[in-house]
């Protein structure tokens, strides 16, 4: 989470309408995450593209390895890499704020794709999701027999569950695992107690999961990455529906639309493809991403 | 009108940063009467009217109101005091609310309020002022409401911390003179500090001068003013150091005295024979041309004399006269050194009284 | 500029229509701060009130630690409450992260040294001679203290406005210890950027505006405040 507050003080108070007014301004321009900017010292003049992609591919250190070796790849280039929820990301792209992108809401990108914003969708790789809750299990999802009859189980709210309720391939997904239950959370008689709506990124969404002792939907990654740190286990893996898929997406007329294509190429290639089915073997015992390039 | 008060303080004690601000073996405020507490600034007497106010807690010493025995948390014996300082600070709000705070505290009937504090308003000079702002007010009216506020609470002591010192000149001498008369007829026991020699002559029955925290002269103003205790007291007073002499003779009450050659005459019972030593206030010396010869006067006193130093002081000149070893300071106007022509080394012919000779044996 | 015409005509027809989350959110974000900036007014006056006007061992390291937690950075005060408050945190036990008491527990912490540092300044500007006179004239530690804060009231008001101004806009904090939850710890700022990051900057705009009005009623409220006691105590 960026803290945009302004120091307090008396004599700044001027300085925060102010402050807000610029923060207005900073919106739908490109923001920096200066770790992931990874600058070398490069000889000549390099081509910097804006990558927008997930908090939650962010977060599982997928990009620390993927883009070093892009940039050793094509030199050409640096990566600039904005981590958001889906849904600004894709803003970012049909705004053209983005190059391209790396997102994970089928549904979304294919709308993307039929507006006109992309040149065109890769497959690249696929995680999964799992629903992790407290050992104790309060609202039996264990003994529950399909997906299904998870979600109805969670439904009768006897214990939190926290949304991301921010648009993100998440949340979008966790909202797919509802409809296909025929469950509105939202809906029920005592919603307000049980579903409760955290609009942050998975990480945060995930501590807030354990101190409320609930349940969330995560994708693998992100929960193996802060799971030290939290009092939660995986209570449901492995269906179908809880897979990820992962797109990348060049967006059409931006500015730098040679580097997203680039980019494009590269992790669609079999050296990328090898890395991404590597990635999280060494710290975890288990790969994070399946790479399904065609 | 209550019994006026008597306070005395022993064996005060104030240390600040290490040093002693306030030192003092005894201090006597006697009952209806004003005690002038001179000295020049830091010298702590705002300090000290603070610990006699109960304002301040002292390191050492006690304070007795009446005979008895009082210190800071007897707020009862504070109640029966009142105080107004050197920049009058008023509280925000209207004049009548000011007069009127000390009042408040005492839970006094609203009615009773309104009609003390129009009197103590009428008494200041400032008759029906209750609804005005007190932030607009000029440094004497303010000086004015800050001494009602006092007035009004018809305090068995009053203490005045420099009340007039940031005024004009011109405001300060109505002041001071309005200040005289109220203290005069109130017959309050009254601790009023200044730095100013010609404030406490007008208003004060009593004078104590200060000098580092310690009481170096106290007693009635006559007194104090008229023969300097030590050099600093002299100086400080702008007279210049009590003069030896030896009493030729005394008649009549009339002593006759010799100061090297130099015959003077002053009212005092000493023996004949015996050493004394004796001060000439300033104002009491009045200055001729050399080359006139003075008519006869009862001035039995006169100086054949040359000007030893001319220093300005205030609105008038300090003119130190001398004749073999009598060194009198004389003090005149800027109009007067102008018609005399006066500079050191002029001869000039001094007259004064013999009554304004103050002397005491040695 | 289309998109701020847009996101503008979006976010102004949801305050208008009073699309009820965005003013509910209104509604958190000032109960909350509103909490906290009385809650260091309660503490924070009376402290201000003994760090301007007493003399007493450690005074100075006081008024270093009330003016140092002025600019007290709002995300480390949210790491070490939200540490503090955690499940594995010493007050766990409590179960108070990610609600709206954890929420007031930050701001007041932030809260609380401006509120102080800023009383003590109005307060020291009280002359001490006037705190003498008011005792001169008979007035009780009580009464002479109730003086004191009646004199500095211009002061007084400008620590709450600051005190207010510091929370109200914060997001580090808030959104580290309140989880941004819906109808209970969602606030202005969280939601702005909750918003912003989903792409939604209709209701993004429209909290910010209302943000700002706020922020803006604070300063008029200041400006006037130190005018009207210029004109006082010229």
């Amino acid at each position: 989470m960026k803290d945009r507050s302004v120091r307090p003080a008396l004599w700044r108070m001027g300085v925060i309408a102010l402050a807000v007014v610029l923060a207005f301004s900073l919106v739908g321009c490109s923001k920096s995450t200066p770790e992931a900017a990874n600058p070398e010292p490069a000889p000549v003049e390099k081509t910097k593209f804006v990558l927008a992609s997930t908090t939650s591919t962010q977060d599982s250190g997928l990009f620390d390895v993927l883009i070093p070796a892009f940039e050793k790849a094509n030199p050409e280039y640096t990566v600039e890499v904005i981590a958001v929820g889906s849904g600004e990301a894709m803003k970012m792209g049909e705004n053209k704020d983005a190059d391209v992108l790396l997102v994970h809401s089928p549904a979304a990108e294919k709308a993307f794709m039929e507006a006109g914003f992309g040149t065109e969708r890769r497959d690249v790789m696929y995680n999964d999701f799992v629903i992790v809750g407290p050992a104790s299990d309060p609202a039996g999802i264990k003994s529950a027999g399909d997906l299904n009859a998870v979600m109805a189980a969670l439904a009768k709210g006897k214990a939190p569950f926290m949304t991301r309720d921010d648009k993100s391939g998440t949340n979008a997904k966790e909202l797919k695992l509802w409809a296909g239950a025929s469950v509105s959370p939202t809906a029920t008689a005592n919603a307000a107690d049980w579903y409760l709506s955290t609009g942050q990124g998975m990480g945060e969404t995930l501590k807030i999961t354990n101190e409320k002792q609930g349940y969330t939907l995560s994708d693998r990654a992100t929960f193996l990455t802060s799971k030290g740190a939290l009092d939660l286990v995986i209570l449901r893996e492995g269906d179908k529906a809880l897979l990820n898929q992962y797109g990348v997406i060049p967006v059409k007329d931006a500015a730098h639309l040679d580097g997203g294509t680039a980019f494009m190429e590269w992790i669609t290639s079999a050296e990328a493809q090898k890395i991404i089915g590597e990635f999280g073997i060494e710290k975890f015992g288990q790969a994070l991403f399946t790479p399904n390039a065609q | 009108m209550t019994t006026a008060a008597t306070i005395c303080i022993t064996g005060v004690r104030k240390v600040f940063k290490g040093k002693a601000a306030v030192d003092v073996t005894r201090l006597e405020l006697k009952p209806g009467r004003t005690l002038a507490l001179l000295g020049p600034s830091g010298s702590g007497k705002s300090t000290l009217l603070s610990i006699v106010g109960l304002l301040e807690k002292p390191d050492a010493g006690t304070i007795e109101l009446d005979g008895v025995r009082v210190s800071v948390a007897d707020r009862a014996a504070r109640m029966t005091m009142a105080a107004a300082f050197q920049r009058t600070y008023l509280f925000k709000g209207t004049v009548g609310e000011n007069v009127a705070y000390g009042l408040r505290l005492r839970r006094v009937s609203g009615a009773e309020t309104a009609e003390r504090v129009a009197a103590a308003l009428e008494r200041v000079g400032l008759p029906g002022w209750q609804d005005r702002s007190a932030l607009t007010l000029s440094g004497g009216e303010a000086q004015r409401v800050a001494l009602a506020r006092a007035l009004v609470l018809r305090p068995r002591i009053l203490l005045l911390d420099e009340p007039l010192a940031s005024l004009d000149p011109i405001m300060k001498w109505r002041l001071t003179r309005d200040f005289a008369q109220i203290l005069s007829e109130e017959r309050v026991t009254t601790l009023y500090v200044t730095h100013d020699q010609d404030e406490a002559l007008a208003v004060a029955d009593d004078v104590a001068i200060m000098r580092e925290g310690r009481i170096v002269a106290h007693g009635p103003v006559d007194e104090v003013f008229g023969l300097p205790a030590d050099d600093w007291t002299a100086g400080f007073l702008g007279m210049e150091p009590a003069i030896r002499g030896r009493v030729l003779e005394t008649r009549d009450g009339v002593a006759h005295i010799d100061c090297g050659g130099v015959d003077l005459f002053a009212i005092a019972s000493v023996t004949t024979g015996s050493e004394v030593s004796f001060g000439v206030r300033p104002e009491d010396v009045l200055l001729f041309e050399a080359d006139v010869v003075v008519p006869v006067s009862s001035a039995r006193n006169r100086l054949d004399a040359v000007v030893a130093e001319i220093d300005p002081s205030g609105a008038t000149f300090r003119v130190v006269i001398e004749q073999g070893s009598v060194r009198i300071a004389a003090r005149i106007s800027r109009a007067a050194l102008a018609d005399l022509r006066l500079s050191v080394g002029t001869p000039v012919q001094a007259l004064f009284k013999a009554t304004a000779v103050r002397v005491a044996s040695t | 500029m289309g998109i701020f015409v847009d996101a503008f005509r979006g976010g102004l027809d949801m305050l208008v229509s009073g699309a009820t989350d965005v003013w509910s959110i209104v509604l958190v974000s000032v109960q909350v701060s509103g909490a906290a900036v009385l809650l260091a007014l309660v503490l924070g006056i009376p402290a201000g009130f003994v760090l301007g006007t007493k003399r007493f061992i450690g005074r100075r390291m006081m008024l270093v630690i009330a003016n140092t937690g002025m600019g007290l950075p709002p995300v480390v005060v949210g790491l070490v409450v939200a540490m503090l408050l955690s499940r594995r945190g010493p007050f766990g036990k409590l179960e108070l992260l990610y609600s709206q008491p954890a929420m007031v527990i930050a701001q007041l912490v932030i809260a609380l040294p401006i509120v102080a540092a800023v009383s003590a300044a109005a307060v020291s500007a009280v002359p001490r001679e006037l705190r003498l006179q008011a005792r001169s004239l008979g007035a009780s530690p009580w009464q002479e203290a109730f003086m004191t804060l009646k004199e500095a009231r211009m002061g007084l008001i400008a620590a709450i406005a600051a005190g207010f101004g510091s929370i109200i806009s914060e997001v580090g904090a808030v959104t580290m210890v309140g989880g941004n939850l819906a109808g209970k710890t969602r606030v202005m700022t969280t939601a702005i950027v909750q918003y912003t990051r989903m792409g939604d900057y209709g209701p993004a705009l429209a909290l910010a505006a209302v943000l700002m009005g706020m922020v803006l009623v604070v300063n008029i409220l200041l400006a006037r405040v130190q005018s009207s006691a210029e004109r006082f105590e010229a």
